[in-house]
């Protein structure tokens, strides 16, 4: 489980986020979600330990989440985090000599699920493919949390709803949570469990999203339309 | 089945009525195993929990039978099947004369235009 206590999170004199608490329970798959700059990212990378709070505390089954939290969560950054001159085959062989949970076996399978071909140079696929092989190095790892910042912006139609099969196929949810960020509402929320809804640095609703569907009759974007606006 | 869902329907009850329809047009017969949870999710690009949450839904309705280990079955008994075609028959009638009456026809136009319009069917065909 995953545990967020009044965070505050400052970048020199900006505040980013202002006291949020969350909880999220294991075996989901959670939308973060909110316009930019709300605080999304930051809220994932506070998870990842690749931040630290201000004030308040995060914790990740019950530890303080800093840099070594990456023995349990698997961190899919919004960047371009590889080396170029790398070949695909070369890039799995660097994650699975530094993560001790990476499941090779998986992964291969993945690139076969992915088209990717291995030979080819990081720095010579497409944008697209490199979408692809994030989330094959990402979900290869067996590791309890899974967050994704931004999987699918600036993807095609096909990359997207490739990645989004990958993820159903080779997510174990009986172990698994996934926790991603994303502005493509239309295609993840049929994926979704649940969402939260991020404003200004403040959480504005976490909400079961057939709950949405079953007491509002509104869809995941007209809902959010409609809380932000209020 | 990469038919997209109506969003701001519950997408569990949606696959209910998607499954419901195919065993009704016989493309998955009495007795015959549904696919897994996991392969259902892939299909229709669905979270597993909510293809869980259908299987569920249809089970408490006697439409399918859980087997453990070996997964998820169509009933055989006939009794559940054809209750499940005649509730089908009346929800779509119903939404069919809910929607001409809010348009103004009265019964009588809406018999005689069913009517007309199955004979000339037929007439065609």
């Amino acid at each position: 489980m995953i545990q967020l206590e009044g965070v505050v999170k400052r970048y020199l004199t900006k505040k980013a986020l202002d006291g949020i608490s969350l909880q999220i329970e294991p075996g989901h798959i959670v939308g973060l979600i909110g316009s930019n700059g709300s605080g999304k990212s930051t809220t994932l990378k506070l998870i990842a330990g690749l931040l630290q709070p201000t004030h308040g505390t995060v914790l990740v089954d019950g530890e303080v989440s800093n840099r070594r939290i990456c023995r349990k969560v698997a961190y899919l950054s919004e960047l371009d985090a590889y080396y170029s001159f790398f070949t695909v085959a070369q890039t799995v062989d660097f994650y699975a000599r530094t993560f001790s949970d990476f499941n090779r076996e998986k992964a291969e399978e993945m690139l076969d699920f992915m088209k990717l071909d291995r030979n080819q140079k990081v720095k010579h696929l497409s944008k697209g493919n490199r979408g692809r092989l994030k989330i094959v190095v990402t979900l290869a790892r067996e590791v309890p949390f899974i967050l994704m910042d931004e999987p699918l912006s600036g993807l095609d139609p096909m990359v997207r709803s490739s990645i989004i099969k990958g993820l159903i196929s080779f997510i174990d949810l009986e172990k698994q949570t996934v926790i991603l960020t994303t502005h493509e509402l239309q295609e993840i929320e049929p994926l979704l469990d649940t969402v939260v809804l991020i404003k200004n640095g403040v959480i504005l609703e976490q909400k079961s999203v057939e709950d949405i569907r079953c007491n509002e009759n509104l869809s995941l974007v007209d809902w959010m339309v409609e809380k932000y606006e209020q | 089945m990469a038919q997209s869902f109506n969003t701001s329907v519950p997408i569990y009850l949606q696959l209910c009525e998607r499954i419901k329809n195919k065993i009704i047009r016989g493309e998955i017969g009495m007795g015959e195993r549904l696919p897994s949870v996991r392969d259902t999710a892939i299909d229709s690009s669905v979270n597993p929990n909510t293809v869980q949450r259908t299987y569920r839904e249809l089970e408490e309705s006697g439409i399918v039978e859980k087997k453990r280990g070996q997964g998820t079955f169509v009933t055989e008994d006939p009794a559940i099947l054809q209750k499940m075609r005649e509730e089908l028959k009346i929800s779509h009638i119903n939404l069919f004369v809910s929607e001409m009456r809010e348009m103004g026809y009265s019964d009588k136009e809406m018999l005689a235009g069913l009517k007309d319009y199955l004979v000339t069917k037929e007439e065609k065909e």
